[in-house]
């Protein structure tokens, strides 16, 4: 029995005939050796026809059928006929079932361009997106103009529900990220600020790094790889399920109907965020000053209030606003601008990220030159 | 060969959480069939497609294939049964980082013991089957609707499957798309001997191709009709399955 089960597969010649004859059970069959050899007496061209004798075969899966679809693929080109000669005609039919429709696919065109070229494309491509991005923001600002003027379609729940998300529902995390920088500032600083005896500043190095500058970019970066991303995400799965090309052609502005209430959302809580932020973060330096270099709360809290002032105070919340805008913006541009794949939708919410934080540093350096410049 | 493809649905109860679509339902598919799973927009076909292929969990009951109890056994035998299901997709559900030929050679290169020139041939026979030869190449987004369902369909194919799952296959192909998919499930169950179930609407497919068949009916949450769709068409047993496969047409005297 077994002896009858094992897959043959043997060929011979006769003057003008190739008899490929097959016996028993094929199932995941291989023998590329045997193949390439019949191939090749094929593309010799002294075969006149071939012969598939498939009688003595006990099962077959897809292994069998392909050995068949090679040699078709070479007797068609050679323009050969097969005889088969099969009980059922089941095997014959699938093969040629594969030669049926016969519609060859339109050529890609792989260019290749030199090193030059490669530069010119990057700097055109680098110029389109900028010039994208410009118009972007510059719809933005009309729908905000729009919704001003009471003309433009936003539901009141879409922006409730991003308020909701942006808002208390990052609560938790912004206060334990902000507790935390709070707490390794000041005990960073107070290692250093100890060998001088100097360690009661650190109430003043928490305070005033945190509310001018580390709360905001702590914020920022929480909030770009949580809401921004979320953002690019959500809108760019509209993209894959045709929901954006729905809401175009029903003549609703993306940008009134899914940007605005987003960027809205975030610009106002943001602000919040990093007045907590502030907050929490000088607690974390409390903590650092109360347990580890024995100030008593009271005498911190005193010399934390003396630290802070309103202008810097002010900066930081200003800093705050400016990136909540800028994440919002870069998750919404890099959600619409998403191709329209579960690949791109990954490579644009990335995007959106990366661009949200380094646009969050040049913007950083910008309103830092300007309070040089006014002497804030 | 021991394999062959036959389910059994036994006292099967199929719904989502406060509601059930089908209650304590028997249904038998034969090995070698094109089984039709009728009904209404709504009525639960998807839903009892995605119990069939283990992608969720009947409320009660049980589901046998060839004898083995599909729903009740541990994951890792699960997991071999559905090893032998091909799956066709309503959208073709193509991965679309990789090229229809790596979509296709992704389930061979994990559960066969074919070498990679295999592979290859395997993977160009059969795009060619579902008339995509030449499309190696191309990714998922480079293709049309119909296409990527065809490629889908190469996917499924695969692993020679010995049932084949579609959902609503012919949606969204033209005509002679839909017919030639039609020919293909034909000689597929043929010349391979696999079994069909088929979730459709569409009535050409179903006199053409269908030899066995449910109809579900929600208001009761039991099968309404069963048999050859072609016998239903003849005596049909009820006024909505005679509706239903004649697309509503009212009786002439
Ligand atoms: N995830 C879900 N949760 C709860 N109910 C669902 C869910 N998916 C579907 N339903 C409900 O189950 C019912 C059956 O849905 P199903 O998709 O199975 O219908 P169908 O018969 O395939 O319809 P169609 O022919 O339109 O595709 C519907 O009433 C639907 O509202
Ligand atoms: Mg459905």
């Amino acid at each position: 029995m077994s002896k009858e089960q094992k897959a043959l597969f043997s060929y011979h010649v006769n003057q003008t005939e190739l008899e490929l004859i097959f016996q028993g059970r094929f199932v995941c069959f291989q023998d590329s050796s045997s193949l390439s050899r019949v191939i090749e007496i094929v593309q010799k061209g002294q075969i006149k026809r071939v012969v598939v004798q498939t009688k003595e075969v006990i099962g077959w899966d897809s292994s069998l059928a392909i050995i068949l679809y090679r040699v078709k693929k070479e007797t068609e080109r050679a323009h050969i006929p097969i005889i088969w000669k099969e009980r059922t005609n089941g095997l014959k039919r699938l093969v040629e079932l594969a030669f049926s429709v016969d519609r060859k696919p339109p050529v890609l065109s792989k260019k290749t361009s030199s090193f030059l070229e490669k530069i010119g494309e990057t700097g055109f491509l680098v110029y389109q997106s900028c010039c994208a991005g410009f118009s972007f923001l510059k719809k933005v600002m009309f729908s905000l103009g729009r919704l001003l003027s009471g003309r433009a379609v936003i539901r009141k729940v879409d922006f409730l529900f991003a308020l909701e998300d942006a808002g208390y529902k990052a609560v938790p995390i912004v206060s334990l990220i902000s507790f935390m920088v709070g707490l390794i500032l000041a005990f960073v600083g107070a290692v250093q600020l100890k060998v001088f005896g100097a360690h009661i500043y650190v109430a003043s190095l928490v305070t005033i790094g945190m509310t001018r500058i580390m709360g905001a970019i702590m914020i920022g970066v929480i909030m770009a790889g949580r809401t921004g991303a979320s953002y690019a995400a959500a809108i760019g799965t509209m993209q894959v399920n045709e929901e954006i090309d729905a809401l175009k052609t029903m003549g609703v502005s993306i940008s009134d109907f899914l940007v605005l209430p987003r960027v809205l959302a975030l610009t106002l809580t943001m602000p919040f965020l990093t007045v907590l932020a502030d907050f929490m973060g000088m607690i974390g330096g409390g903590a650092v000053g109360v347990f580890m270099l024995g100030i008593s709360p009271q005498e911190y809290w005193k010399l934390s209030i003396e630290a802070l002032s309103l202008s810097h105070f002010l900066v930081g919340v200003f800093h705050g606003l400016v990136f909540g805008i800028v994440i919002a913006l870069c998750g919404c541009y890099y959600g619409v601008h998403s191709g329209r794949d579960a690949n791109s939708v990954g490579v644009s919410t990335t995007k959106a990220v990366v661009s949200a934080i380094v646009w969050m540093i040049v913007m950083t350096g910008l309103i830092t030159f300007a309070c040089e410049v006014i002497g804030v | 060969m021991t394999n062959k493809g036959q389910i059994i649905a036994r006292h099967l109860t199929v719904g989502y959480e406060n509601f059930d679509l089908l209650k304590n339902v028997d249904f038998e598919i034969n090995e070698h069939d094109i089984f039709v799973i009728m009904g209404g927009s709504g009525c639960g076909k998807s839903t009892l497609l995605r119990v069939l292929t283990g992608l969720k969990e009947p409320k009660e009951g049980e589901i046998l294939i060839d004898g083995k109890n599909f729903t009740k056994s541990p994951p890792t035998e699960k997991e071999k049964l559905m090893r032998r299901f091909g799956i066709l997709y309503q959208g073709g559900a193509l991965f679309s980082s990789m090229t229809l030929a790596e979509n296709i050679a992704l389930p061979l290169q994990q559960y066969s013991d074919y070498g990679a020139a295999e592979i290859a041939d395997l993977v160009s026979f059969k795009l060619s089957l579902v008339g995509l030869s030449g499309y190696e190449d191309y990714y998922p987004s480079e293709i049309s609707g119909g296409m990527k369902k065809r490629a889908g369909l190469a996917r499924a194919l695969a692993l020679d499957p010995e049932i084949v799952y579609f959902d609503e296959p012919s949606a969204g192909l033209d005509p002679i798309s839909s017919r030639l998919l039609d020919d293909l499930i034909l000689d597929l169950n043929q010349s391979l001997g696999t079994t069909i179930v088929l979730v459709t609407h569409e009535l050409n497919s179903i006199f053409a191709i269908g030899n066995n068949s449910i109809f579900l009916d929600p208001k009761t949450q039991s099968i309404m009709a069963r048999g050859d769709p072609k016998d239903l068409l003849k005596n049909p047993p009820t006024e909505q399955v005679r509706l239903f496969l004649t697309r509503g047409e009212t009786k002439h005297g």
